[in-house]
């Protein structure tokens, strides 16, 4: 990046595919090579996406960093910008700024065993530190993956998924609100029902990471509380407007803490004691 | 820190010559209220002023600029050709006020635009005498040791030249002649007795050490709910504030669709938008939990991150705010006052 934090950088759409009706893949990468290479980041960070003359808003990096070269987006079309983006082919150029945010500990993570844990468009931060823990395998203990989506159709990355799930090294578990094709093999219900699966979890070498739609947050901290994992080992992550990425605008403010910097990853016990958090 | 006299007559003189480095700007009045003009006519200059409308950050910040333009797919910062500026005026409270911008826009994330800013006005501070709604003795901010390039403190008829920077000293030497570099026993005896006495001028107090517990204790209060009420969010309390940071962004696009800017300007969290995203959700959906999160975060939030309130009891919320709700009226009802 730029020693300028608010200079986007030119990035070339390499591939575009639709994920579902409204979510679609971009996979990008810096126009100067040089830097596609040296630019890192972590799990769990985001960066800003602009169309100079369109806007600029933030999107969570669905790639992995232990894959460098390509950044990976998967961006719903909800309004202005994201409409626009839509409308980009590959080959086409678009302004990145970033990485931004946190990111998840990985470090933490080593020796532990992860459960991950996602709704709908969760999916695509969380595909990140999945992709990772499996790149980096034998640096983590057990690897449970669980994703809920309503229908089939709405369930990104679904083959690569399922594709995992003959990997002997993951506990991947996939679910759908409701089958309305009839093809499902998967489990069917919320994403609660799969925690069942979870036997024999070893809480205090446990560290679980949630991200998905507001409503699914409550339901699945209480499984989660049930397993006994501290709180200190639950991570979320949040969402807020952003207009800047690094503590400026104030757009991302929650009472003390601003989520761009520090967040977008919470643990739940700063949920629980800084209010207004979820 | 050096220190020097300028007599008072030559203060006009010493501001025209400052032209030669940059614009210069000062106190001007304008109806019944003061704001911060270009001084292209010196007779404009009012020192009486003792809070303009807007603060000096608008030198700082603008309301709106532009960050950067663009043609195609290449980007350039608009950086260069800033104008080098003095402002002259800026009382102890507002000189606090730029350090906590200081600290807020350079230290995490070093923010360019400010920097360039920063580095281009020159700080020219004046001493003042509180009126019934500076409480700046409250917040330790009356005096200011540092974050001016020079300060100047009315002592009759001369003022005591504090130099703060090495900026300063240079724009002392464009007219050394018209300053004296020799401090008598009765100039400093003076200064400290007007010291004393302009301490006995300050006729509010709040006391706002004990903000962060009292904020945390009164999250659930009704009081909110009650300012919520009043409030009419028109941000103006935001604008005026020295330390009010928050922005906006917006791209400017040229009819022919590739060229255009991407500009900043003025925000703030009163406003209803400010927290809403995509599809509608608002995160900070009523009045109350705006007010509420503007008072956290100058209380509160800046005690934690910065060891230090936001409010350097300048006391424009308290000229400004069309339904009385300042920082006095809050800090009092949350300490349980009327
Ligand atoms: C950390 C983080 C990660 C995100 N990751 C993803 C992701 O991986 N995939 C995805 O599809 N979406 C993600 N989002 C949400 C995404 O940023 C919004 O969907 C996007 O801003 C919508 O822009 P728009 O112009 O199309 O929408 P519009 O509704 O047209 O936006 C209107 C205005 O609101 C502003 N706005 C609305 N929502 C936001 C927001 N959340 N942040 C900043 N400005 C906003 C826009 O800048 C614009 O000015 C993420 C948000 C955050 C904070
Ligand atoms: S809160 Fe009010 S008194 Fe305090 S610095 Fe801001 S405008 Fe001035
Ligand atoms: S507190 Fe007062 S000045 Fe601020 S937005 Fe509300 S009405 Fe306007
Ligand atoms: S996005 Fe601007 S302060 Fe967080």
């Amino acid at each position: 990046m730029s020693d300028n934090i608010y200079l986007p950088e030119p990035m070339r759409i390499v591939r575009r595919y639709d994920l579902t009706e409204d979510v679609r893949f971009f996979q990008v990468r810096p126009v100067d090579m040089e830097r596609a290479l040296k630019l890192s980041y972590l799990p769990g960070q985001f960066m800003m996406v602009s169309i100079a003359g369109v806007g600029e808003a933030p999107f969570s990096i669905s790639s992995t960093p232990s894959r460098p070269g390509l950044i990976e987006f998967g961006i719903r079309k909800v309004g202005v910008l994201t409409e626009q983006l839509f409308k980009l082919k590959e080959n086409e150029i678009i302004g990145v700024r970033g990485p931004f945010g946190n990111g998840f500990p990985v470090d933490k993570f080593k020796n532990k065993d992860i459960i991950i844990v996602v709704g709908g468009l969760g999916a695509v931060p969380l595909r990140s530190l999945l992709l990772y823990c499996l790149d980096n395998r034998d640096q983590f203990g057990k690897i449970y993956f669980l994703y809920g989506a309503r229908r089939p159709a709405e369930m990104l990355f679904r083959r690569e998924f399922l594709e995992l799930k003959q990997r002997d090294d993951l506990y991947c578990y996939l679910t759908v609100d409701k089958d309305d094709t009839g093809r499902w093999t998967e489990n069917i219900g919320v994403v609660t029902t799969l925690f069942k699966k979870l036997t024999n979890i070893d809480p205090e070498n446990t560290y679980v990471t949630v991200c998905g739609p507001p409503v699914m947050y409550k339901f699945v901290i209480d499984e989660i509380i049930k397993l006994g994992i501290p709180k200190h080992q639950i991570l979320m992550t949040l969402e807020r407007r952003m207009h800047c990425g690094v503590g400026k605008c104030g757009h991302c403010v929650i009472g003390s803490i601003y989520t761009c910097i520090d967040g977008p990853v919470f643990s739940y016990w700063d949920v629980i004691h800084m209010k207004d958090l979820i | 820190m050096k220190v020097l006299k300028l007599k008072k007559h030559y203060l006009k003189d010493y501001l025209n010559v400052l032209r030669n480095w940059g614009e210069v700007y000062g106190p001007v009045k304008q109806e019944d209220k003061y704001i911060y003009g270009l001084l292209d006519d010196l007779d404009k200059l009012d020192t009486r002023m003792l809070r303009t409308i807007l603060p000096a950050k608008k030198f700082l910040v603008p309301p709106r600029f532009s960050t950067f333009t663009f043609k195609d797919h290449s980007y350039e910062p608009e950086l260069n050709n800033l104008p080098n500026r003095v402002v002259f005026g800026v009382h102890p409270c507002e000189i606090h006020g730029i350090v906590i911008l200081d600290k807020f826009f350079l230290e995490r994330f070093p923010d360019p635009y400010y920097g360039e800013r920063r580095r281009r006005t020159a700080i020219l501070g004046l001493s003042c005498v509180p009126d019934d709604k500076c409480f700046a003795k409250s917040t330790n901010t009356h005096f200011a040791e540092f974050g001016f390039d020079l300060a100047f403190n009315d002592l009759d008829d001369f003022y005591l030249v504090w130099v703060g920077s090495s900026l300063g000293d240079d724009l002392i030497r464009l007219k050394l002649e018209l300053f004296d570099e020799e401090i008598k026993q009765s100039d400093l005896q003076k200064y400290m007795e007007w010291r004393a006495w302009r301490d006995t001028q300050y006729k509010l107090n709040l006391d706002l050490t004990a903000m962060p517990d009292i904020m945390e204790l009164n999250y659930e209060s009704p009081l909110w709910e009650k300012l919520g009420d009043k409030c009419l969010a028109c941000g103006a309390c935001s604008m005026v504030c020295p330390t009010c940071p928050c922005y906006n962004v917006q791209d400017q696009i040229r009819p022919n669709k590739t060229e255009g800017k991407r500009e900043r300007l003025w925000d703030s969290c009163m406003y209803k938008q400010f927290a809403l995203v995509a599809g509608g959700h608002n995160f900070r959906e009523k009045r109350s939990q705006r007010v509420r999160l503007w008072y956290t975060h100058k209380l509160k939030a800046f005690i934690t991150e910065f060891g230090k309130a936001a409010c350097v009891g300048c006391g424009r919320c308290i000229d400004t705010c069309p339904v009385e709700i300042n920082v006095k009226t809050v800090v009092s009802e949350l300490k349980g006052g009327k």
